[in-house]
């Protein structure tokens, strides 16, 4: 059951011996089309043939990890499995040579498709209407706080602060900040929101409470109604963070939760695939009394045509240009279609019981800290291995070694040595057994091989201080230290 | 749906008689009863009904298409998407885990290094959402690294950029404000750039070409005005295959999109935000960079640095809230460049400048129009005015089945009787001659 992930020596393409060896210069004024003062007097980027291109991304493909490769618990990341239909829909000319400025009447297609995935997400949010216009789930925070901000301005109030508990995601405390908040931390109590100590926090300077549910910890927040009475009386608003919301699609929803706020993490929930780290999509849904203030401009549907409508004063503007990301838009739409109301509500017990399974299965051998019942992902403890001399990041590299991509480590800060697992519906019993197996035979393994791990992936473990002391970001970069290098010597 | 054998023997090991159970935390009284959404489709009847409403749009191959302003139809050769289409990249997340993510870490690492040496930067990052997003956080950095409460914005930027930065600035409480251009050449107005180039100001963006397509010739001047406060310059990537970098004008950070490197349309999105800055600049800087290092056995390696600017360490004190990017388009952006080659990229910029020229040069014969508006070189947008309205044109263009210009009036009032037209190398002679001869049969 081992795993040997290839390894090719690809050395960069700016290294290729097909790379020209001398700086010609070469007339970039065209024969004078352009002024002498504007060009460029040099270019160094290599002149290749499209095999040796091929053969260099394609080796270099095989030394990366997907969803496709193997099982991705990833936690709170939801790397489901992407269908390919979704890929293939975006690349047709109808859905992909078209442009944002084009006359209204030659995208109705385009816009009909938004207007009708804002429809869907309203069902699964329990919102009133939805803009998809941010590109990630952290534009989908930054927009929703700059909401918070226009609410509030429009009662004429300035409230300074955002409460969040210290269980959030990074981004959460990083969007407040950039709309101009003060953040304030609530310790956690049991590993959920401490609802007294919630209740001596907020004041009137509290602009708004970012909370997800179920919490990082795979915890759900049964206060939350009580949580929201609090937030709400307090005149602030109450927001969702939408990243696990792939554990309660059709069972509860935000707005039922008595959420103002809510984003969509359209590469998690919705099953478009992440692309090594982007594009996503990060639609944000609003109650009704707060749709005025949503990003222009808002697709409107009248007698069966679509049109744009970007006269709403009170709207926070834009936080990115056009429509969002639209071709992640699409692939979304496509699979809410194919799953339909009944497949998501599946999708999200399906995930649920893989995440208690692999629990229930793992916890003897590690720690589990607070309650038992998890919705889609789960936090081990990996203090155990301690007595080992080794630490969570040992366990989570030698998983590699078997084929596994390792899941998320050391977040929530609230756990020594975290290992935030979350299976997705996607896998099977027979993967989450395997995964098991792996888990069990690593911690039944000779130390050292741990803290030698990986070995069979494409690399060993790399000196990332090392990167962080030399500041290579690039080709040119590494030039200019090598020549100064081989000068001082 | 009933669940699968599988899914019930789970079930059984757990002691649990339903999946009911597992979500007995849930309070009642937050419940909902399921989805009411329409049944699933299978994929047969979704290509069928997805066809069906994507033929009311009308794609470029139907229809020449005129605009820019941002977004640019450009040639994509197939072994781009030969490329990104590998689902190893595809369905892979943020390179967390280097050792097993080499593949993706040196493409992104090879994509920083084609921006570098296209704008002669020290560093770029390994994306931002788009070049709206990049202004934005550029205006953020120029407070990090100036300090001041005003940030002056050229007049000549696209409309949607503007209102981007805006909303950034507003986070920050950061006062924008606007330098006018020459009206003549189109370029920065020097003199209003003097005036407002005061100690509260953080810093001057301009982009060359600029919105309307001219091509900035004074930015020695621009440099010396901004003096020590920081200097954002917007670039189209394609243009600089012939132009001068920016990096050569002294700017500190540079933006742009690479979406013209190997994207679609997408009717605008997903875009690459390219963001470039100088070596002093790069702990302030936004977004994920690509460093090079070592493994333990001596192996030249790439991983995700500095991160400790980044939000999952520096929560509320990280220098931008970005997380996800586009990595993927990253991908395809050192792909393009890596199979067209500077020959080739040179090859197509010829071809944009030549294009544009001779475009402008028919229109411009046209009686009662004129073209291109500003005076002094452009790269592939140009400015057309007429004594006809460009409502007016635009509709007689659009029954004729072509897209022309993008209409200036509402966002520059001053240009009322105005469009900007973008012509690109995927433009034929017949096109061209499409849009000329409909452009002569408006009354």
């Amino acid at each position: 059951m081992r795993y040997h992930q290839a390894v090719h020596e690809v050395p960069t393409l700016f290294e290729s011996c097909e790379r020209p060896t001398s700086r010609e210069k070469f007339d970039s004024t065209l024969g004078g089309m352009l002024p002498k003062d504007v060009v460029r007097s040099e270019l160094d980027i290599p002149d290749l043939p499209e095999r040796d291109v091929i053969k260099h991304f394609i080796n270099l493909s095989q030394m990366n990890f997907g969803v496709d490769n193997g099982m991705y618990p990833l936690g709170s990341c939801t790397m489901k499995y992407n269908p390919k239909i979704c890929d293939d829909i975006v690349s047709w000319p109808s859905v992909a040579d078209i442009h944002p400025l084009q006359d209204i009447s030659t995208i109705q297609g385009a816009l009909r498709l938004m207007h009708e995935l804002e429809g869907m997400l309203c069902e699964v949010g329990g919102v009133d209407a939805v803009t998809l216009q941010p590109a990630a789930g952290a534009a989908g925070e930054f927009t929703g706080v700059h909401i918070v901000r226009a609410y509030h301005e429009s009662k004429g109030e300035t409230r300074k602060e955002i409460v969040l508990p210290d269980t959030a995601h990074g981004t959460n405390p990083a969007s407040a900040a950039m709309v101009g908040y003060d953040v304030l931390d609530l310790p956690s109590k049991d590993g959920c929101v401490d609802v007294e100590a919630l209740k001596a926090s907020v004041s009137k300077d509290t602009a708004a409470f970012m909370l997800t549910n179920p919490n990082t910890l795979g915890l759900f927040e049964k206060n939350v109604r009580e949580i929201a009475g609090i937030i709400h009386d307090a005149g602030a608003l109450l927001y969702y963070d939408g990243a696990n919301l792939n554990a309660i699609m059709g069972k509860t929803s935000p707005g039922k939760m008595d959420f103002d706020i809510v984003h969509f993490n359209l590469h998690k929930t919705f099953a478009t695939p992440h692309g090594g780290g982007g594009p996503g999509a990060g639609p944000v849904g609003v109650k009704k009394r707060l749709e005025e203030f949503l990003p222009v401009p808002r697709i409107i549907k009248k007698n069966g045509i679509y049109s744009l409508d970007s006269d709403r004063p009170k709207s926070i503007g834009k936080v990115r240009a056009f429509f969002g990301n639209y071709a992640v838009l699409v692939r979304a739409y496509a699979y809410i279609k194919m799953l339909g109301g009944k497949g998501l509500v599946s999708a999200s017990e399906n995930a649920v019981l893989n995440s208690n399974y692999l629990k229930e299965r793992l916890k003897g051998d590690f720690e589990l800290p607070y309650a038992e019942l998890r919705k889609h992902e789960f936090v081990l403890s990996g203090t155990p291995l301690k007595k080992k001399g080794l630490r969570t990041v040992d366990f989570a590299k030698r998983l590699l070694d078997y084929g596994f991509h390792a899941p998320t480590v050391y977040f929530p800060l609230i756990v020594d040595e975290a290992i935030m697992i979350e299976p997705t519906e996607s896998e099977s019993k027979e993967t989450l057994d395997r995964f098991v197996e792996a888990c069990e035979a690593i911690l039944k393994e000779d130390p050292k091989l741990l803290h030698d791990a990986p070995v069979n992936t494409a690399r060993r473990r790399l000196d990332e201080a090392k990167a962080a002391r030399d500041m290579i970001f690039s080709w040119r970069a590494y030039k200019k230290k090598t020549e100064q290098g081989s000068r001082s010597s | 749906m009933p669940l699968s054998e599988c899914s019930l023997d789970m079930l059984r090991q757990m002691k649990l008689k339903s999946v009911d159970e597992l979500f007995e935390d849930i309070p009642k009284d937050v419940r909902v009863d399921g989805l009411r959404l329409p049944d699933g489709l299978s994929e047969i009847d979704l290509r069928r009904e997805l066809g069906a409403v994507m033929s009311a749009n009308r794609p470029t191959s139907s229809m020449p298409n005129f605009l820019g302003a941002g977004i640019y139809n450009h040639f994509i050769p197939a072994a781009v998407r030969t490329i990104v289409s590998r689902s190893e990249f595809i369905t892979s997340y943020t390179p967390y885990q280097p050792e097993i993510s080499q593949g993706m870490l040196q493409s992104l690492f090879e994509y920083q290094s084609y921006m570098a040496e296209l704008m002669a930067m020290d560093v770029v990052n390994s994306s931002m959402y788009d070049a709206s997003t990049a202004l934005g956080e550029a205006v953020l950095m120029s407070h990090r690294i100036s300090g001041g409460d005003r940030f002056l914005l050229s007049r000549a930027i696209s409309p949607e950029k503007k209102i981007v930065a805006r909303t950034y600035a507003k986070g920050a409480d950061i006062k924008l404000e606007e330098i006018g251009y020459d009206a003549a050449t189109g370029l920065v107005d020097l003199d209003d750039l003097r005036s407002k180039m005061m100690d509260t100001v953080s810093g001057f963006y301009f982009e060359t070409p600029n919105f309307f397509g001219p091509i900035e010739t004074r930015w020695e001047e621009i440099r010396r005005i901004v003096g020590a406060k920081t200097l954002v310059i917007g670039v189209n990537p394609m243009a600089l295959a012939l132009l001068r970098p920016p990096g050569e004008m002294g700017a500190d950070i540079v933006i742009g999109d690479a979406q013209v490197f190997g994207t679609p349309m997408n009717l605008g999105g997903p875009t690459i935000g390219v963001f470039g800055c100088k070596q002093e600049h790069v702990r302030k800087m936004p977004g994920r960079i690509i460093g090079m290092t070592e493994d333990l056995e001596g192996r030249t390696s790439y991983c995700m640095t500095l991160q400790t600017r980044e939000q999952h360490i520096r929560r509320s004190k990280a220098t931008s809230n970005i997380c996800t990017n586009e990595a993927l388009l990253a991908v395809a952006a050192a792909a393009y460049l890596a199979i067209v080659g500077k020959s080739g990229l040179r090859e197509i910029a010829r071809r944009n400048v030549e294009n544009m020229r001779s475009l402008s040069k028919r229109i411009g014969s046209i009686k009662g129009f004129k073209a291109p508006h500003f005076e002094g070189a452009h790269f592939n947008e140009f400015v057309v005015s007429s004594d006809h309205s460009p409502e007016k044109i635009h509709k007689e263009l659009l029954r004729n089945g072509v897209q022309g210009g993008l209409q200036l009036p509402s966002a520059f009032p001053e240009l009322r009787h105005s469009s900007l037209y973008c012509t690109t190398e995927m433009h034929s002679k017949a096109d061209h001659d499409k849009l000329v001869s409909a452009l002569e049969a408006v009354r």
